[in-house]
């Protein structure tokens, strides 16, 4: 298990291009397999376009308390992109005034970001109907300032979303690093016992479950049944929904493939699983990502890879809803793994 | 020439079987589709077993498989384990067991 990010490490993979470059080569180069232009082209789905806005998610920084080895955002200790209070107040007057009914924070760890509760209590303000914090778990046992988050979110309304990789020691912890899973337990009871999750709160709890290695996910409704029953028969836990999230071969998880001789596996099993109708529904249609630096993504993803919207707006402060609209998607082939089965988004399944 | 006689690729053509006899090929995979369904067992439960059984056949493809299968569904390999230990356990047993009928005909002829 790495503690430091490929940033840090200096890696080849630390550069964009480069994981840009591997997606394009190779098998997809030599026409082994298609590449997603191509494939959606059969469907007549080339090219994608950006439906109304609904989700706007807004990343407030790289900087994480873990360094889990599948992260596509190459978060870490060392990664110092953190969202400035200016950048804030430029989000914060798009929040305002936008038709999304999702807002939707990530990192990161976004609690570690020094403004981050600030932040909170003025977003909260504009009365978004779902507002989402992706809190990693562990965070809020880390330090002492971090244990009264639970209340803190109860108190602003937040939907709360965490990571959970499976309901054992052995596989939380490969995947997240040793002790994760302990600390997400006990984060898990400190949020039932505000009332996050319980079964008729309106304190909504949601977990997402993605593997912890080189294999696409299970079924989300069968996932989430056994999640479940085992989270409430070991430790009596309670959340409401599983969103069971496909691992996308970029940054350290496109890294672990090709290290552990999976990659072109990995790419085959995508590409099999490609599903038409997946495609229809894939995040970037109705979701704005914001980079920390308040630069405009079609999603988190493109964020890591560094490929901008495709459209005059660029930026948060010269946001403009109606233009943005109806833009043409950037796609690569990492989009295959929004398009595998069930189909894959930061909601979970969407086909 | 072909160095092998289990190449991996094989496994992703197993459905080129009704290729040369469709009807058979379709009624096939009609019912495998149908055997790992949600039933009285759990589509999980019935995985398991899938992997107990590639063992004991010993197909490698099976093997490959349902092991891809089992982590899919959140199978542990503390689980995967046992179940292949109740395999070998029916294979050692059925083995064994037979030693009952060698012990029979000694005591027939020699005893
Ligand atoms: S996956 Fe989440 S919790 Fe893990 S390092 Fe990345 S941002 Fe942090
Ligand atoms: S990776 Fe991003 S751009 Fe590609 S399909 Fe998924 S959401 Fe859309």
């Amino acid at each position: 298990m790495a503690t430091k990010s490929l940033h840090k490490r200096e890696s080849d993979l630390a550069n964009s291009n480069r994981q840009l470059e591997i997606l394009s080569n190779g098998i997809f180069q030599n026409g082994e397999l298609p590449t997603f232009k191509n494939k959606i082209a059969e469907s007549n789905q080339f090219p994608l376009k950006a439906k109304k806005l609904e989700i706007l998610q807004i990343n407030v920084g790289y900087m994480c308390n873990q360094v889990c080895d599948h992260c596509h955002v190459d978060a870490g200790p060392d990664r110092k992109e953190i969202m400035t209070r200016d950048t804030m107040r430029q989000c914060l007057e798009v929040i305002k005034n936008t038709g999304a009914h999702t807002l939707d924070l990530t990192g990161g760890a976004p609690e570690m970001n020094p403004d981050f509760r600030w932040f909170v209590e003025e977003a909260a303000k504009a009365g978004i109907k779902d507002f989402i914090v992706r809190s990693n778990l562990t965070i809020i046992r880390a330090n002492k300032k971090y244990y009264d988050l639970p209340e803190f979110f109860k108190k602003h309304n937040v939907h709360v979303v965490s990571s959970m990789p499976h309901w054992t020691r052995g596989k939380t912890d490969k995947q997240r690093g040793d002790g994760v899973f302990d600390a997400s337990i006990k984060a898990l009871q400190v949020l039932n016992a505000v009332g996050y999750g319980m079964p008729e709160s309106s304190l909504k709890l949601d977990l997402v479950y993605n593997p912890s290695g080189a294999f696409l996910p299970g079924d989300q409704a069968t996932m989430e049944k056994d999640f479940k029953k085992a989270l409430k028969e070991d430790f009596n836990i309670h959340f409401h929904n599983l969103f069971a999230i496909t691992n996308l071969p970029i940054s350290r998880f496109l890294d672990y493939l090709i290290a552990s001789e999976n990659y072109e596996d990995y790419m085959y099993a995508l590409v099999e699983a490609y599903n038409p109708t997946a495609v229809a529904n894939v995040m970037c249609t109705n979701t704005l990502s914001v980079s920390w630096d308040g630069y405009l993504y079609d999603c988190d993803f493109n964020q890591m890879l560094e490929l901008p919207v495709n459209s005059k707006v660029k930026h948060i402060s010269e946001y403009d809803e109606s233009l943005l609209e109806g833009r043409n998607i950037v796609i690569s082939q990492h989009c295959y793994g929004c398009t595998a089965g069930a189909g894959s988004s930061c909601q979970g399944s969407v086909a | 020439m072909q160095k092998t006689y289990y190449d991996p690729a094989d496994l992703k053509k197993f459905g080129k079987i009704s290729d040369w006899n469709q009807e058979l090929g379709d009624k096939f995979f009609e019912y495998y589709g149908k055997v790992f369904e949600e039933g009285a067992l759990t589509a999980r439960e019935k995985s398991l077993i899938a992997l107990a059984v590639a063992h004991t056949e010993q197909c490698p493809y099976c093997i490959d498989a349902y092991t891809k299968d089992g982590l899919q569904r959140g199978v542990t390999k503390e689980e995967m384990m046992e179940a292949i230990h109740v395999g070998a356990a029916i294979k050692g047993g059925a083995t064994l067991v037979h030693g009952v009928q060698m012990m029979n005909k000694v005591n027939k002829l020699d005893g």
